[in-house]
């Protein structure tokens, strides 16, 4: 089948016309082969009205040849047929044709999880509402129901739990999402306003601002064919690695706590409080908003701020692996992280597993190596780090590698680095190609983040995607407990620490 | 092992801040902002068309922080106008005293305003109920922060709890969406009289970004009387603390 190829170094949007339009049987019998393939994964599909038709986009990753695929489909929007459906083959798709079929009614033959995906105010079916989520049951004389949420315990966001239990042990828990949803992606295509786009960019989740809004960047530079200059590539992957290093921090002294280990706690919030504190002494806000902006920054980086960061991140590396060995180098802690929630790799990779989750259990998913943009294209090639067991242990293990990779990737990005001494403004005014399909795709501190924008035949955003990692790994959490005792829960929830808002959108 | 943890506790040192109402924050922080008429208000039209919330009038000149998200993008295309101080005190009882204008010099807190029996009884303990209706995560992050080894809020009596029902009021944040609109509800039933309200964040202020998605539904700050309302995207950590503090009468501003 023919795709339209592309990477992640291009500079420019593809014309929507270039994209070949296929039949679905060629597709389906193409990804029926592909997807079993470890090299490939979808990171976009989706549908969106085209006149009188319903166009489908299916944007396809080939990590091993760094390619993006990209091809779309056809079909009448008033077809009363079933598409046969992915899912049945590749568990991966669900999110993809559950939100088609949510949102258009499209019918998806032998889908195997034929569930609403977030409610979403625009959805067809106005009689599918979040408080009759249709949950799975199983009969039984010893088993019982535990329901948490929508809202939780914390001060967390909100969305239902509902475990089947055995006795103490959890023999399936699913996750009823969509309590956040507020319209993101409506919100993009009814304003023309650049700058009220990049806001909503920056409210996807907030405690990944920076990532959604460097995807956000990266889409609206290829539609209007702005060069990124060398700066400004250093300075947003700086502000990346931060992002990954505050949340990596925060969600080790949100596993210490579970686990009644006060020291790690405390040292964490101290860490995560040094490393949002040292954005906030860059851009004005502790996580990061108003740093990432299309085609330019208003907080270009200097001589004192680049002191600032390097010193901080030196003491905050240091004292944060003093944190890694005390926990190695106690049993207990150890007795409850390891061998907890485990995830198997063939698992990960059915369900289409992403990110830092992802490469707990061996599977390497890594925008930064795969499919290299910015510095990370033009500097020392990533390595990505990797675990094996899957576990809350490897998960954690994760943070505290990659913690330690983001600090010297922040060194060798500034260390000898000269801010230019006049770097270029954002710009909200300039305009969009017309007709053209644009993407962005960076690795978030959780994983891959893939936004995809479609402009009409005026230039205006007439259709704009976002896909969070959290839409793949929700159910990654939901296979970790399985078997575990219903207390080991909240570990199993921290060690993924996903978005609701990100998925909701 | 034990060396380890004595390394770890070497390291972290103390972390606390001593005094609560002795925090400066950064210049780059973006908290109260300072207006100025001039006689060419151009840059302040030219500002007030870009703001992706309309938090800006012009006649008369004003910025309403219920709206404002402080991205500071309105300062710099006014920069003789409009200036971003770092004064994160700027949470107050009603929600007409958050707007600014170029004769305000801070966010008045009016004590006079608050309900008699707050002071009374939440002045040495109080706990409050947490509901995200779509925050984005980093203002649900900043209110844990509230309590965490920096901030240590709890040293005051004030806390989060579990159950609606262990509370003494809810702090909302987010813009409210529909699907949260019922569990929010049913939160806000639980809690026993008497009970407060606090608004946290622009979004929750006045819906933000999403004040005209029809995924929202506001009817509940329709329905109840307000407390508190603190702005920010995300509320940072002192202007809540600081406004709780006002709130319960320990502090005045």
């Amino acid at each position: 089948m023919n795709y339209y190829i592309t990477n992640n170094t291009a500079t420019q949007a593809v014309a929507i016309k270039d994209i070949p339009e296929v039949d679905y049987a060629a597709l389906y019998d193409d990804l029926k082969e592909r997807l079993k393939q470890e090299q490939y994964h979808v990171a976009h599909y989706f549908a969106t009205p085209d006149e009188n038709r319903l166009m489908f986009y299916i944007v396809l990753l080939d990590d091993k040849e760094h390619q993006i695929m990209l091809a779309r489909f056809a079909m009448e929007y008033y077809d009363d047929i079933a598409l046969p459906s992915l899912t049945a083959l590749h568990p991966a798709m669900h999110p993809y044709e559950r939100e088609i079929a949510e949102l258009y009614n499209v019918k998806f033959g032998s889908m195997p999880w034929d569930k609403p995906l977030r409610f979403s105010e625009n959805r067809r079916n106005r009689n599918s509402t979040i408080d009759n989520y249709p949950f799975y049951t199983i009969e039984g004389e010893s088993l019982h129901e535990v329901n948490v949420g929508p809202i939780h315990a914390g001060i967390i966001e909100p969305g239902a739990f509902r475990f089947i239990c055995d006795g103490e042990k959890v023999l399936h828990l699913e996750i009823a999402l969509g309590y956040q949803h507020r319209g993101v992606e409506t919100e993009f295509t009814s304003t023309d306003n650049r700058l009220r786009q990049t806001l909503l960019a920056e409210s996807i989740a907030g405690d990944s601002a920076i990532a959604h809004t460097s995807a956000f960047a990266a889409t609206i530079e290829r539609l209007t064919d702005t060069a990124v200059s060398d700066s400004l590539a250093t300075e947003r992957i700086v502000a990346l690695e931060l992002e990954r290093m505050a949340m990596h921090i925060a969600d080790t002294g949100a596993l210490s706590m579970d686990v009644g280990y006060q020291l790690g706690q405390v040292a964490c919030e101290a860490l995560r409080t040094m490393t949002i504190n040292t954005t906030q002494a860059w851009c004005g806000n502790r996580f990061g908003k108003g740093l990432i902006r299309p085609c330019g920054t208003n907080k270009p980086l200097t001589k004192e701020k680049i002191d600032m960061i390097l010193a901080n991140v030196e003491q905050i590396g240091r004292r944060y692996a003093e944190v890694s060995d005390d926990i190695k180098s106690s049993p207990t802690l150890l007795s409850r992280f390891e061998h907890c929630g485990i995830v198997p790799r063939s698992e990960m990779l059915r369900i289409g597993g992403v990110g830092m989750a992802a490469r707990a259990s061996g599977l390497v998913r890594d925008i930064r190596s795969s499919h290299p943009w910015g510095k990370y294209a033009t500097e020392t090639k990533h390595e990505s780090i990797s675990q094996h067991d899957g576990d809350v242990m490897s998960r954690l293990m994760m943070r505290c590698d990659e913690v330690q990779q983001s600090v010297a990737r922040i060194k060798s990005l500034l260390e000898g680095y000269t801010p230019e001494t006049s770097s270029a403004r954002p710009d909200y005014e300039c305009a969009l190609k017309s007709e053209h399909l644009s993407f962005g795709l960076i690795e978030g501190w959780r994983g891959e983040i893939c936004h995809v924008a479609l402009t009409n035949s005026e230039g205006k955003i007439s259709t704009y995607k976002v896909k969070e990692p959290s839409l793949h790994n929700w159910l990654a959490l939901a296979l970790a407990v399985r078997g575990e005792g219903i207390s080991d829960f909240p570990i199993c929830n921290k060690s993924f620490n996903l978005s609701y808002c990100g998925h909701d959108l | 092992m034990i060396y380890s943890k004595i390394k770890v506790l070497h390291s972290h040192g103390w972390q606390y801040i001593p005094d609560l109402n002795d925090v400066t924050l950064t210049e780059e922080f973006r908290g109260r902002p300072e207006l100025t008429v001039t006689d060419d208000m151009s840059d302040v039209e030219a500002a007030a068309k870009l703001c992706p919330t309309g938090a800006i009038s012009t006649a008369p000149f004003s910025l309403d922080l219920g709206r404002c998200l402080f991205c500071g993008e309105c300062a710099l295309r006014a920069p003789r106008n409009i200036r971003f101080t770092n004064d994160y005190k700027i949470g107050t009882t009603s929600r007409e005293a958050l707007v600014v204008t170029p004769e305000t010099k801070q966010i008045d807190f009016h004590p006079e305003l608050v309900r008699k029996e707050i002071p009374k009884l939440f002045s040495r303990s109080l706990k409050l109920r947490q509901v995200s209706a779509a925050g984005d995560a980093s203002i649900e992050m900043e209110l844990n922060a509230t309590g965490n080894v920096n901030f240590d809020f709890g040293r005051y009596g004030i806390e989060f709890t579990a159950s609606p029902r262990h509370s003494d009021g809810v702090v909302i944040t987010g813009p409210i969406s529909k699907n949260m609109s019922e569990p929010l509800d049913i939160c806000y039933a639980a809690i026993p009289e008497p009970k407060i309200t606090i608004i946290c964040g622009s979004e929750a202020c006045s819906g933000g970004l999403f004040s005209e998605s029809k995924a929202i539904d506001r009817h509940f700050i329709e329905q109840h009387h307000v407390d508190l309302w603190l702005p920010g995207a995300p509320t940072h950590p002192m202007t809540f603390i600081d406004a709780v503090m006002n709130l319960i009468g320990k502090k005045q501003r």
